[in-house]
């Protein structure tokens, strides 16, 4: 119970006094996984789209291996992507293992299908509703597309955030794939998973709290967008 | 949108609509020229709907052909379609207007002046700048109506377009329907109200059960109907 109070302690002391390796740690958070969700949503929310208003052969099997996607354990995820980016893989070339575009790499792959799925149901039950109207209007695809993308935005945010979510406190892939190096690859949840590791709880709870903090305000967000989609305010 | 060449006549041969193994219409053959107010009648279930979705390309049929006089693809971009439930995009009401124009991009002065022409015809001006879904039935009916409109199609199908309306808005979207045709617009509008025929046909198709049981010029039908489902129909009994 101590150690709690200690960790609120800490992370208020942190928070207070703008501590610079915090802020550095908060910053490459939000940088890492602001650029994975932007990324993930640009291709998520068109396949989602794509996916509802098409007709086509493996449409159902698609459907059921995006959200088996989205099961990914992450652990996986980072292990692959070290593979294919460590010096002897394929895309070794590129040395990009353990940096900041490795990290947002792998969280590109765990979000997309998550943002894809839960967007893909929000577009196919406006899909439903447009349906007629859209065919009678001759929109081609690329039109229903961009107007079923446009008028379930607020659903599509709120899949994007939920995107967020699970981005922000993920930790085994961004270990292996980012290796928590000081100042150039470390952020919120490996520095919390080395100062438990170091024995430093009141330090780890303290960025622990701040994790939560970003987590609560992302679900705040989401709570008033989708009450706002409820009253249709905008 | 150009006028240019009329999509009439349509042709309906021997068609027949199937859905999940049920006959919805069977051996349907008529023409329309597109002079006339055509109303298409009959009791609940007698296939109304199927039919007018099926002139509009929204059904295939199983059997038999259906021309317009140009490409059905070309023939549905010169047509409109007012469902039974009108169907509200999640936008405001204007940008409802502004959307069936900026899929054909029309420029941006000719949008502006027909939006507000249309605002103003469904007496929705001071209801512009609301979300769509919070109209009543009748302005939603009349929005749907004005949305169809505005690209100035040849044809407008309406799907018993006052059936969940109450008398003054039916009255008003009577009154609104009579604006369109001087437009050169022709009005396919199916009911199952006899007053509503009465008031609006010129000619009349009427359906019983899936089947044509005739088309006729809208006083002969009234007076003297070839069918007698539809001679039974208009007596006010019950048509088996
Ligand atoms: N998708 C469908 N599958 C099977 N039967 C249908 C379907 N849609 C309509 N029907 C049936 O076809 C008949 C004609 O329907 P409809 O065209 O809607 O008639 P109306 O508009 O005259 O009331 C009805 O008996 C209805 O139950
Ligand atoms: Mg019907």
């Amino acid at each position: 119970m101590n150690d709690i109070w200690q960790g609120i302690g800490e992370a208020l002391r942190l928070v207070f006094s703008l501590d610079a390796d915090l802020f550095e740690i908060v910053l490459r958070s939000l940088h890492v996984t602001v650029t994975a969700v932007a990324i993930a949503s640009a291709i998520a929310l068109p396949l989602g789209a794509w996916l509802a208003v098409s007709r086509f052969r493996m449409r159902r099997f698609t459907i059921a291996a995006l959200n088996t996607l989205m099961g990914l354990p992450p652990v996986v995820v980072g292990l692959i992507v070290y593979i294919l980016f460590s010096r002897s893989g394929p895309f070794g070339v590129f040395g990009l293992l353990f940096t900041p575009t490795a990290m947002i790499i792998a969280q590109v792959i765990i979000v997309t299908p998550l943002i894809a799925s839960i967007s893909h149901q929000a577009i196919r039950d406006l899909w439903a509703d447009y349906h007629d109207l859209l065919i009678s209007l001759n929109t081609t695809k690329r039109q229903r597309i961009v107007t079923l993308i446009w008028d379930s935005r607020r659903s599509l945010l709120t899949a994007s955030l939920a995107g967020f979510g699970r981005a922000i406190g993920e930790v085994g892939a961004i270990m292996i794939v980012g290796g928590n190096i000081d100042h150039v690859t470390r952020v919120l949840t490996t520095a919390i998973a080395l100062e438990t590791g170091r024995g430093d709880f009141a330090l780890a709870l303290g960025l622990g709290f701040i994790l939560i903090a970003l987590a609560f305000i992302v679900n705040m967000t989401i709570h008033v967008l989708s009450k706002t989609e409820r009253e249709r305010r905008w | 949108m150009s006028q240019s060449s009329s999509i009439f006549p349509l042709r309906l041969e021997n068609i027949q609509v199937r859905k999940r193994g049920n006959v919805l219409l069977n051996d349907i053959s008529f023409s329309l020229v597109g002079n006339l107010t055509t109303v298409v009648m009959g009791p609940n279930g007698s296939g109304k709907t199927t039919l007018m979705r099926l002139m509009h390309g929204l059904e295939r049929p199983r059997q038999g052909s259906l021309n317009w006089a140009i490409t059905s693809e070309q023939a549905r971009s010169k047509q409109s379609f007012v469902f039974q439930t009108p169907i509200m995009m999640r936008r405001r009401v204007d940008e409802n207007l502004y959307y069936p124009l900026k899929l054909v991009a029309t420029p941006k002065q000719e949008t502006d002046l027909l939006v507000n022409h249309w605002l103003s015809a469904t007496g929705l001006a001071n209801k512009a700048k609301l979300p769509a879904q919070f109209l009543s039935g009748g302005e939603r009916q009349k929005l749907a109506i004005a949305r169809a409109m505005i690209t100035k199609p040849q044809v407008l199908f309406l799907d018993e377009p006052t059936t969940n309306l109450d008398g003054q808005s039916t009255r008003e979207i009577e009154a609104l329907l009579r604006k369109v045709k001087p437009d050169g617009t022709c009005i396919v509008l199916s009911t199952h109200d006899l007053g509503q025929a009465k008031r609006l046909a010129e000619q009349v198709v009427f359906l019983n059960k899936g089947h044509l049981c005739e088309v006729s010029d809208a006083p002969q039908f009234f007076q003297k109907p070839q069918s007698s489902a539809a001679q039974l129909y208009l007596d006010g009994d019950i048509v088996e």
